[in-house]
């Protein structure tokens, strides 16, 4: 039989704001613990929680950037569980209104566009971390975390395959980063997906029973517990068995999804409206200004770059995953060319982003701007040098041999660089590849179409790869014609 | 009390959502609360007499009435993102029932 | 002294007749004597006490004294005071000294009043006999053998027993009225959101609010004054201009419209509390009030939403006592499961248990819409209910209690009798409107009577002022129970 896999996608974006949701303690990451637990995130008796502006206004900023509805008046809620990093004895979250709802994120897979549901985001704040290390049998409770705002953002089921699901993840990865609202740092969980997975019978519309994976804080983990999780099921159901309904953890060292000891009661969360909260209201003239400070988005950017400036949606796409990235470009190709701002995508989305990954930089801190970068591509349009020279310049500028605008034409100027367009010097150069070779410009006569190509790169080769190589063609096929 | 209430009740909703041991023993866990049988016991017949009271509430049509949450229809106030609490573990932890290394101690959590 | 009010206090410290640590000394030595007796206290710190004393008067030698400054009061064990023992009358935080101070502390500590401890109280405020406390009962002083009703009994008991001249309190569902009521003293709830909740230990966050308690409507203000304001750290604090609730304590009350609620004086009323309200009703037509019937419909269904939503709201606000972080611990568990179950088996007493099952059950899936939806729905209908009044009257008038303090354990073995003993008080909670009682006569056995008036929204001073004209031309105020002369 043939199955179709469904996902669903939950992801807890932190907010990047000074200080907690409900409290005035810090948010940095790394303290030494409970140092920024205060008395309202410890929970001691009598404290209350008064909500972060900054949260409501980076939530709406992503309300805008999907294209979702901005609730005007939103309510906070109390799930109820007892957990040793759970102070209160409830997480403070939205059930019934949250305060994003709807709005999608449309996608680039393998060439076509997906279109994913989000079904709502809304407010919560985070627990404390548990230390399994052992004090003496015990658990250790670090509260720093707890209060720390996040965005939940849900989608519809709406992903068929471990690869959309990714190209979903990245995509809102790469857009709470574009609109500021969260760090991304995967590593120190500021950007984390629980993802839920059902497979049936391809053509049916029937949903199957799902598993939720829970805590997925990298891609690769993201995509390979997905894959692992429908052969699973997969291998379930054509046993003759059924899935049941629970939450999983990806195992990354094994590759498997395993059983999380289900919390008994978890079903049973009593959520009731936070008394201690009032609700959220959020005016039209609050979402106007909100909506007036966000920077235009990737995919108007992206739409407007294949317009401007004549890219594929392709390198559109590339360009716009980040927002520095997009504006590196921009200024590299202002005022371009077609022929231009092909050739700045293809050094920004090839050589330029290789050697900031090798070096661990990011394009903001480049060595090379993009004023730099476009002095060099302005001379391969022009001529002064090959594609093949612009590679060793780049290596120059990236050494550091020159800065700026100019910095190209100094080093092709002090390397003596500069492509031999001479016809008669090439001419002179062909003749002596020719009377060196013989037995080349023989095969060649007889019919070896290889020999050329030989005799091409001794010429090349003769002149340190600075002669045009258009022209060595040329000269050498009047040549041995004639 | 309410003089509709008695013989309704008694009539309509007597068993409507008759309480149990079990459903006793359920919530007390729900609530992380240690109950003894004979406790449970106890508890269940405290409980029916007070839910007799409370379903009292079933009588009244409530079609079109907005839930009220608050004492005052106001919305809520915002804080600016701004950091004013610092550190005060010290004092926090002095009354603590077991802290090492600035962290809280709690018998093992096992995932 | 022994029946000085605070404003007769306040204006001895003011003459410099009498030094705060004279003061303070007097009411400590008061307090040594008869404390036990009545069992209104569950901290005191003698020292800490006196400290405050000695900075008041030095506060006063420089010249920078407010009208609290130097008299001494006391605070319920609700709120969160720094450096003291604050129990809340719970075993669960039987060992916690609060690292911080309520709002209501702080600002009674600035207007420089001294504090001379923390009175009982039915443990979290769940109770209204304070028969709940961890502590053991309060006494009612008029009769030993009586409660003097609850949550805020201690701060009742010890003002009627003049072993301090004024106590704050809190009320959810009648605790500072009723315990005002059954033992003869003053007391104001105010509109809910006037009083900073910040480091009030929560019971019932949408109904709780915090209040003085003393033996004139003039000290009540006094009271109110310092402890009123807004507070940032209260999301539910309303943000509005300071006033004087003692403004129109003065003013002359003809021509008042006073509604009589007929659903306050149907059958439940005992005849002794009755005839007690008669007399306090002419009284008021005296006065030149005018008396207009209004109805408040649902206002015998105030008790089952409140048992709905009270233990609702306090199941999860008292799921953080668990043992980890502060407060009691079992001594012995077999893992964290454990711990958590049996920490808050051991640490909670029978009523807050019960309260805790309640409103887990409640809220717990399935039942949500019938029961915690059902009473937010019926807790409006309570509230138009009074709106439609105010329509008729400027203010409310019934009684605070149906009957005058019962016998310590007569109701304790049956909740939902205690409960129907908050008839009257509970639907101001529901409504957040503002409720005082104050004292209007004796029944047959010689204990106080109480005369509930409920405010509309924010008029306090309005209440205040209704309040004190009865005091000027009556004097049940300053009657005194006989045992408070006399130890044992």
């Amino acid at each position: 039989m043939k199955w179709e896999t469904v996902i669903g996608l939950e992801t807890h974006a932190q907010l990047s704001t000074r200080s907690k949701i409900f409290s005035g303690a810090a948010t940095a990451y790394g303290a030494a613990p409970n140092v920024q637990a205060c008395a309202v995130d410890i929970a001691l008796p009598g404290v209350l929680p008064v909500l972060n502006r900054e949260v409501v206004t980076k939530a709406i900023r992503l309300g805008l950037a999907v294209g979702a509805r901005i609730n005007p008046r939103s309510i906070f809620a109390r799930k109820n569980y007892f957990y040793p990093d759970l102070p209160k004895g409830y997480q403070i979250s939205q059930y019934e209104i949250p305060i994003v709802e709807g709005g999608s994120l449309t996608v680039l897979v393998d060439g076509q566009e997906k279109t994913v549901r989000l079904t709502r985001a809304h407010l919560e704040e985070d627990a404390g971390k548990s230390l399994h290390e052992d004090y003496h049998g015990a658990t250790g409770i670090d509260l720093n975390r707890a209060g720390t705002p996040l965005l939940e953002i849900v989608t519809e089921p709406d992903m068929r395959s471990a690869a959309e699901a990714v190209a979903y993840a990245r995509a809102l990865h790469a857009l709470v980063r574009w609109i500021d609202i969260c760090d991304g740092n995967m590593q120190e969980g500021s950007f984390r997906c629980d993802a839920n997975v059902s497979v049936r019978p391809a053509g049916s519309d029937k949903l199957g029973t799902r598993t939720e994976i829970k805590n997925l804080n990298s891609f690769r983990f993201l995509e390979r517990a997905i894959e692992f999780e429908v052969r699973r099921q997969i291998e379930v159901i054509e046993d003759g068995g059924t899935i049941v309904q629970e939450t999983r953890l990806y195992d990354s060292d094994r590759d498997e999804t395993r059983t999380m000891r289900t919390k008994e009661d978890a079903h049973d969360y009593r959520y009731f409206p936070d008394p201690d909260l009032l609700p959220l209201a959020i005016t039209p003239a609050w979402v106007d200004e909100v909506r007036a400070g966000l920077p235009e988005l990737p995919q108007a950017k992206c739409a407007r770059f294949i317009a401007e400036y004549g890219l594929t949606a392709y390198d559109a796409a590339v360009l716009t995953g980040s927002r520095e990235m997009a504006a590196y470009f921009e200024q590299a190709a202002r005022g371009a060319e077609a022929q231009t701002a092909k050739l700045c995508a293809n050094w920004i989305a090839g050589n330029l982003s290789a050697r900031l990954n090798e070096s661990n930089l990011e394009i903001e801190a480049s060595k090379i701007g993009p004023e730099m970068l476009r002095g060099l591509i302005d001379r391969v349009v022009d001529g002064t040098i090959s594609g093949k020279i612009a590679k060793d310049v780049f290596d120059a500028m990236w050494g550091g041999e020159a800065r700026g605008r100019n910095a190209a034409e100094t080093i092709i100027a002090a390397r003596g660089w500069k492509q031999i367009s001479d016809s008669g010097e090439i001419e002179k150069i062909v003749d002596q590849v020719l009377a060196a070779n013989p037995q080349q410009v023989a095969d060649y006569r007889s019919g070896k179409e290889k020999a050329f190509n030989s005799l091409v790169g001794q010429a090349m080769k003769a002149t340190k790869g600075k002669a045009n190589p258009q022209q060595v063609n040329e000269i050498l096929k009047r040549k041995l014609g004639g | 009390m309410i003089p509709y209430t008695a013989a309704f009740f008694k009539g309509f909703y007597r068993g409507f959502m008759a309480l149990t041991i079990d459903d006793v023993k359920r919530v007390a866990h729900l609530a992380r609360i240690a109950v003894e049988e004979a406790e449970a016991k106890t508890a269940l017949g405290q409980l029916t007499g007070i839910f007799g009271l409370i379903e009292q509430m079933q009588a009244v049509d409530v079609a079109g009435i907005e839930p009220m949450a608050h004492a005052q229809d106001i919305v809520l106030r915002l804080r600016d993102d701004v950091v004013t609490e610092h550190d005060q573990r010290e004092l926090f932890q002095a009354i603590a029932p077991q802290v090492e290394a600035g962290l809280y101690l709690v018998p093992k959590v096992i995932e | 002294m022994l029946n000085s009010t605070l404003a007769s206090l306040s204006r001895e410290l003011a003459a410099k007749k009498l030094s705060s640590v004279e003061a303070s000394e007097y009411y400590i030595n008061r307090i040594n004597r008869l404390s036990n007796k009545y069992n209104c206290f569950i901290t005191l710190n003698e020292e800490l006490s006196l400290a405050q004393a000695r900075a008041a008067d030095q506060l006063r030698a420089a010249g920078r004294a407010q009208p609290l400054t130097g008299v001494p009061i006391a605070q319920k064990d609700i709120f969160c005071t720094k450096g003291w023992l604050t129990t809340c009358g719970s075993k669960i935080l039987s060992n916690f000294v609060s690292p911080y101070d309520a709002h209501v502390v702080e600002r009674l500590n600035a207007a420089g009043a001294v504090n001379l401890g923390k009175t009982n109280m039915d443990e979290f405020a769940m109770g209204s006999s304070n028969e709940t406390s961890y502590y053991g009962p309060v006494k009612n002083p008029w009769d030993v053998s009586t409660v003097p009703g609850g949550s805020s009994g201690g701060s009742a008991a010890a003002v009627a027993a003049r072993l301090v001249p004024a106590a704050t309190g809190t009320d959810t569902g009648g605790s500072i009225r009723q315990p005002a009521a059954l033992t003869g003293i003053s007391g104001l709830k105010p509109t809910y959101g006037v009083v900073s909740r910040y480091g009030m230990i929560a019971f019932a966050s949408s109904l709780d609010q915090a209040g003085p308690m003393a033996r004139t409507a003039e000290d009540l203000a006094l009271m109110l004054n310092a402890m009123a304001g807004f507070d940032e750290r209260d999301s539910t604090s309303l943000r509005r201009d300071p006033e004087d609730y003692g403004r129109d304590l003065a003013r002359p009350i003809a021509g008042l419209r006073v509604g009589l609620p007929k659903e306050f004086f149907a059958d439940g009323v005992s005849p002794d509390v009755a005839k007690a309200l008669d007399e306090a009703i002419a009284q008021y037509k005296k006065l030149g009030c005018e008396m207009v019937e209004v109805a408040l419909p649902n206002m015998a269904l105030s008790v089952p939403v409140y048992y709905v939503l009270a233990p609702a709201e306090a199941s999860s606000n008292l799921a953080r006592f668990d043992g980890a972080r502060y407060g009691y611990r079992a001594k012995e568990y077999a893992d964290l499961l454990d711990m958590y179950k049996r920490t808050r088996a051991e640490g909670f007493g029978a009523e807050v248990k019960r309260r805790i099952l309640i409103g887990t059950y409640v809220l717990s899936h399935g039942y949500y819409d019938a029961y915690y939806i059902r009473a937010q729905k019926l807790r409006r209908l309570i509230a138009q209910d009074f709106a439609a009044a105010f329509e008729k009257c400027d203010i409310i008038m019934g009684p605070t209690t149906p009957t005058t303090a019962f016998k310590l354990g007569e109701k304790a073995a049956d909740p939902v009798q205690m409960y129907l003993s908050d008839i009257y008080t509970i639907a101001v909670n529901l409504a957040g409107l503002p409720g005082m009682s104050i004292p209007c006569g004796f029944d047959g056995k010689g204990l106080p009577v109480g005369l509930q008036i409920i405010g509309d929204y924010f008029r306090e001073a309005q209440m205040l002022n209704v309040a004190h004209q009865y005091q000027l031309a009556t004097d049940w105020h300053e009657r005194m129970p006989s045992g408070i002369l006399s130890e044992g």
